[in-house]
């Protein structure tokens, strides 16, 4: 068990009522709307909040317990935390950052393990600077980089991209996918962002009100209808995990393959045989009770529906199972009624578009080639 | 340079000097802790304690030489307690002057220190505690560096201000030549002696001098330091 916590803690007007626990080491997002709880969670975890009630444990070990007294303070925890506004110490330069953590460890890196993370991060050109001279970027890969370097056996980011512009997102985003990949470290994200959500996370928790209402694979939970109005998704949409099978160079397109069948989107700079992760909007997936012809889009994938919930507005919401792998669509509910869709009824989803994203490394959001 | 200055005077100024840096460098340990205090903590009697470091801020440096002088003269308790221990005497020394002094300029210091302190962010201090650093490891490392310009600016103040301490010291310490006869206390002399005003007056002009100095100083340390510390 990488993390298990259970923390009870009132503030005047909220209460916090948290019951989780991560096995995967991969990362696990801590997912709910301003408010929910989110920032108190992963301070308790962290310990610089000390809950009213509860037991944490970090792999297996508890560090902290109210029922026996336990609360080992943070400076012992060993977790590496990066706040929402970097926090760097603005007396010292990046390298003299990078080091704070670094030297207080009980086991500090090796100048090899240094060396790979200021790499990972792309911040060698920065070791010189002074945090104010820094973009909102380079200071959340610094934050990156000094809490890595202490070696932690768990790391906590409270949304890391909340104060970044698009921009500047798009930069850090492939580093903390990297990070996700590479560094073997369990990562827990707060956000309350869904597209960060689902391009970062192996696991979800969804919070709200100040309790966990759901907790699972990222696919499984971002395509549950009944969390929708929860996760603020105002557009469902699907993650799926596909392996890249070969290109397509002359036509410039990339044929992925997934537990429901093949897709074949624009080029992806990966070799055959690397994992990328799919969202696809449910409004761009369109739905036939028959195989169509004479179409442009070239993605069709058989499956069969499972649920149906309503929409917003003309809407509903239907939930496909393919081959084991959930696809959300967002058709008119007439165009239900019309087609006489119901749960086991067999669909052919004509899917438009899809972004895709290298498990392992950056890649800008592709679109398919053909609408 | 020193031509137009007597033995006297140049003794008086050398010995204003040495009180000041004593004064302001014995207060500064206690200055940056209460400094911290009042920054960082709430706590039952905390106004008791902000109004205490002001006093001497509002109170008369009379009355101020006079409390002294009834509590460390070497027939008060206290006073006779330090002497017979450990051989420490305060009244009629300048080791007097200094405490005076000290006192005198204590909330500049505070003041100054206070400011500094509480325009750090605490997330600093949360920060370097999930990376290790315990208390002490964050106060050394995160707040002093960071509350330096706040540092630097109350000691030069206090410093500039304890040259022109005249009524604790007089009071407390008396105006003895070349013990505690600093450049306020030999201006005030000089204006006293008939045929005096030219000492008085070059006198003056260095008070000036050291005053302006002073703060010239400061301003140039503060910025230096704001720059070196990325603020």
């Amino acid at each position: 068990m990488t993390l298990s916590a259970r923390i009870d803690h009132r503030f005047p007007g909220f209460r916090l009522e948290m019951e989780f626990s991560v096995r995967h080491p991969g990362l696990t997002a801590i997912f709910g709307p301003s408010g929910s709880g989110k920032s108190t969670t992963v301070n308790a975890i962290s310990g610089l909040l000390r809950p009213d009630c509860g037991r944490i444990e970090i792999h297996g070990t508890p560090v902290f317990d109210s029922a026996t007294g336990l609360d080992l303070p943070a400076r012992r925890r060993r977790i590496g935390y990066v706040f929402q506004d970097a926090r760097l110490f603005p007396h010292l330069s990046v390298r003299g950052n990078l080091e704070f953590g670094a030297r207080r460890s009980p086991e500090p890196p090796t100048s090899a393990e240094q060396g790979r993370i200021v790499e990972m991060l792309g911040i060698g050109h920065l070791l010189g600077r002074r945090p104010a001279t820094l973009s909102g970027g380079e200071r959340q890969r610094v934050a990156l980089g000094r809490a890595l370097l202490m070696k932690p056996r768990l790391l906590l980011l409270d949304e890391p991209l909340a104060a970044l512009d698009q921009a500047r997102k798009a930069e850090i985003l492939p580093h903390l996918e990297r990070l996700r990949d590479e560094a073997r470290v369990p990562i827990v994200l707060v956000s309350h962002a869904l597209d960060d959500v689902a391009r970062l996370a192996d696991e979800i928790v969804v919070i709200n009100e100040g309790r966990s209402v759901a907790a699972g694979p990222v696919d499984e939970i971002l395509s549950r209808l009944d969390l929708l109005s929860l996760t603020g998704q105002s557009e469902p949409m699907s993650v799926i995990v596909a392996d890249v099978l070969h290109h397509d160079v002359q036509g410039g397109l990339t044929e992925l393959g997934f537990n429901g069948g093949r897709l074949w989107v624009a080029r992806v700079d990966a070799d055959p045989g690397a994992q990328v992760r799919l969202r696809i909007a449910a409004r761009d997936v369109m739905l036939a009770v028959e195989r169509p012809s004479g179409i442009s889009a070239t993605n069709l994938v058989p499956g069969h529906v499972t649920e149906i919930n309503a929409g917003p507005g003309a809407y509903c919401d239907i939930r496909l199972d393919c081959g084991g792998s959930i696809l959300l669509a967002r058709i008119t509910r007439r165009s239900a009624e019309r087609l006489g869709l119901g749960p086991g009824r067999e669909v052919i989803a004509v899917i438009k578009s899809v972004s895709v994203n290298r498990q392992a490394a950056a890649a800008p959001a592709l679109n398919l080639p053909a609408g | 340079m020193w031509e137009g200055f007597t033995a006297a005077e140049t003794q008086a100024l050398w010995l204003s000097l040495r009180v000041a840096l004593v004064a302001v460098a014995a207060a500064l340990p206690p200055a940056v802790a209460t400094a911290w205090l009042l920054a960082r903590y709430n706590f039952p009697g905390k106004a008791l304690v902000d109004s205490l470091v002001h006093l001497p801020l509002v109170l008369p440096p009379v009355v101020m030489g006079y409390l002294l002088l009834i509590a460390l003269g070497t027939t008060a308790p206290l006073g006779g307690w330090l002497w017979e221990t450990f051989g420490l005497r305060f009244a009629f020394s300048w080791t007097g002057a200094a405490l005076a002094s000290a006192i005198i300029t204590f909330p500049f210091q505070v003041r100054a220190i206070r400011l500094s302190m509480e325009a750090i962010d605490p997330g600093l201090s949360q920060a370097a505690e999930t990376l290790g650093a315990g208390p002490l490891d964050r106060f050394v490392n995160v707040v002093l560096p960071l509350a330096l310009p706040g540092i630097i600016a109350g000691a030069i103040t206090a410093y500039a201000a304890s040259l022109g301490e005249f009524g604790a010291i007089i009071t407390f310490v008396s105006n003895i030549p070349g013990e505690t006869r600093t450049l306020p206390l030999a201006i005030y002399t000089a204006i006293q002696t008939p045929g005096g005003e030219a000492a008085a007056a070059r006198l003056a002009a260095l008070s000036i001098a050291l005053a302006v100095g002073g703060l010239v100083l400061s301003e140039v340390a503060a910025a230096r330091v704001r720059r070196l510390s990325g603020r």
